[in-house]
């Protein structure tokens, strides 16, 4: 018994643990990807903003950075709650959905009902939260994978939406100023603003702060790391998904109000597919779909580079289709680049 | 089971008896310490899953400062035996007493909350998360003033000074950047972490499932080191090990499961390794 107490030299052993240690430059990329996955996205971003601005002069005009930003307003919204959500290892397919509802009725209950903006605005983000405590209720209690409860959801939502607003759009000009106020436009620097594009980037700061300080935020990421570990360092791990959707619903509430500023109008048919372009965003933005890892400044680099790619492409004169050609294809390499990452062990 | 519950003290006593009478141990009588007062002590816990008996009627003490090894074939019991002690599950009949007083755990966090740490098999370390955030994981400290009480702003800072501090005070030395992401560990340094998890806040008691069963040779060792480290800081320690050369190292006492009793409780002065493995599997006995 007493060989297996005597200790091996403690300096042999870190000089043996740096053998083991090996580094070539590739591996120290990736590491340092591997802790901040938002450097890839940044690097893609900065270098499309640098070849689409060679390949046409307009594309660096304020105005066309400004229509950018006004674009990609309400699918960078509705990211921050799909980045949550995807945290977790879930994906929510309802977002577009929950919004376009939530939009319906924050317009239905003004304009139709007559009831003042902020009410309408408030019965907004109950259908917002409702729909979250839903899918929530559904992931946690009856431990369906949230790919199927959304799917669901996704469905129930758009029937919902019809059923209630009768497929009639609403638009903004019969509105209270309040709800399309989030399209007004002001100035910075010779280029224009809209408050919805305001809003979209106080949530982004908003929820990055609460990911990265608090203790709930680490909670959501450790429950998308492993929810038994999560579990078993006394984390509720149901109350943290249950949360995460809640939060996620009242998110999609305010994408609801900037969708309506955005377009100027509430329409049941607008932005049902903008569940696949936030999760797009997202994963360009270097988020893993597994869960526990990336951040929520990566998704919104991730929004800017599917609008500008769209913008760019569609300046350069090319098809429509070839924008979507190009989408999918950062897919593709978005998720390879994560996969490479996560390799990364020891 | 009722029935036969009156009649289990002195069977254990009857069966212990037998084994010291077996193996022909020079103490005359086995190994009860009825002077010192147990800080964790289980009393004739039932347990039963549908028709399998899990737990038949098992007791076990734990002493202050030392390390008591519960070993066992499969389904012998042991880890049914860990998982009511640590809240995991509840026991069907029997007590559970925390320095003397008894407790009732519903769920793992009751168990912890009373000072019970436990380190799983699967280690529950979030491998995303840094040395220091996994040490604080589901305790997290708040910064002073507004900003943690109303912004509830975790103090990053306080945490990785006091992790630090952790470690060092458990001689864990191969842990000197409590900011890397436990995934890049090596599979010891990651049960350092859990370990140390355990042993930090002021923990009674701490339950190690198996910490050796994954790592090699060298890592091993740091872990033994790292439980008799524990053991010398006074936290007394339950291990549950498949390992006899690891339990029969560090352990100074030996309970060991067989058929969901205890089949006896015994040192590594006592009995030898062959001994041990002679009662768990039950050839020496019966």
């Amino acid at each position: 018994m007493s060989q297996h107490t005597t200790e091996p030299p403690t300096a042999a052993l870190d000089l043996a643990e740096e053998f083991l240690d090996r580094t070539t430059p590739l591996s120290r990329i990736r590491n340092t990807l591997h802790r901040y996955p938002a450097i890839s996205p940044a690097i893609v971003l900065v270098l499309s903003v640098i070849v689409f601005g060679l390949l046409n002069e307009r594309f660096l005009n304020p105005a066309n950075l400004s229509l950018i930003t006004q674009q990609v307003a309400v699918v960078g919204t509705l990211a921050v709650a799909q980045t949550l959500i995807i945290l977790t290892a879930g994906i929510d397919l309802s977002v577009g959905a929950v919004m376009v509802l939530s939009s319906m009725v924050i317009a239905q209950t003004t304009v139709q009902a007559g009831l003042p903006a902020v009410l309408g605005l408030f019965l907004g983000l109950v259908v917002g939260l409702g729909a979250g405590a839903l899918n929530g209720f559904l992931v946690t209690r009856l431990k369906l994978p949230p790919f199927i409860v959304t799917l669901g959801t996704l469905n129930i939502f758009v029937a919902l939406t019809l059923l209630y607003s009768g497929g009639a759009t609403v638009r903004g000009g019969e509105m209270p100023e309040l709800l399309t106020w989030t399209g007004a436009t002001f100035n910075v620097l010779g280029v224009n603003f809209t408050v919805g594009v305001v809003m979209m980037l106080l949530l982004y700061v908003v929820i990055a702060f609460i990911l990265a300080k608090t203790a709930w935020g680490r909670h959501v990421y450790a429950v998308g790391d492993d929810p038994e570990s999560a579990r078993l360092a006394g984390i509720r791990v149901n109350r943290v998904l249950m949360s995460v959707y809640l939060a996620a619903g009242a998110i999609l509430a305010i994408g609801a109000w900037i969708q309506i500023g955005r377009t100027n109008a509430a329409s049941p048919n607008a932005g049902v597919d903008l569940n696949l372009d936030s999760i797009t965003a997202v994963v360009i933005g270097g988020t893993s779909l597994f869960g526990g890892r990336g951040t929520v400044w990566g998704t919104l680099l991730g929004a800017l580079i599917v609008g500008v790619f769209r913008n760019g492409l569609s300046l350069a004169g090319l098809d429509v289709l070839w924008q979507t050609f190009a989408v999918g294809v950062l897919i593709i390499v978005a998720v390879s680049v994560d996969q490479w990452i996560r390799k990364v062990r020891k | 089971m009722n029935a036969n519950e009156p009649a289990e003290t002195a069977g254990d006593a009857h069966i212990d008896q037998a084994i010291g009478a077996f193996t022909g141990a020079a103490a005359p009588s086995p190994v009860i310490e009825d002077t010192r007062v147990p800080i964790l002590r289980a009393r004739r816990l039932v347990k039963t899953f549908g028709r399998v008996v899990g737990l038949d009627g098992v007791s076990l003490e734990l002493y202050p400062g030392e390390v008591l090894a519960v070993i066992g074939d499969n389904g012998a019991g042991k880890s049914t035996l860990i998982k009511c002690l640590t809240g995991a599950e509840i026991p069907d009949e029997g007590e559970i007493f925390l320095d003397e007083k008894p407790v009732h755990f519903k769920r793992p966090q009751d168990a912890r909350a009373a000072g019970i740490e436990t380190v799983y098999q699967n280690l529950a370390v979030s491998p995303a998360l840094d040395v220091a955030a996994n040490l604080f994981l589901g305790r997290e400290e708040r910064k002073k003033g507004v900003l943690g009480s109303v912004f509830r702003v975790v103090d990053q800072k306080g945490m990785r000074q006091k992790a630090k501090d952790e470690l060092k005070a458990l001689g864990i030395s191969t842990l000197q950047d409590v900011t890397v992401p436990v995934e890049n560990l090596s599979g010891g340094q990651r049960q350092a972490v859990a370990v140390a998890r355990a042993a930090a806040f002021g923990s009674k008691v701490v339950v190690l499932d198996e910490p050796t069963a994954a790592l090699g040779v060298r890592e091993s060792n740091q872990v033994l080191e790292l439980i008799r480290n524990l053991r010398d800081r006074g936290i007394p320690v339950i291990l549950i090990s498949h390992n006899m050369p690891h339990v029969f190292d560090v352990a100074d006492r030996i309970h060991i499961q067989r058929l969901g009793k205890r089949a006896a409780t015994i040192t590594p002065e006592s009995h030898s390794m062959t001994d041990a493995v002679a009662i768990m599997t039950g050839a020496a006995r019966a």
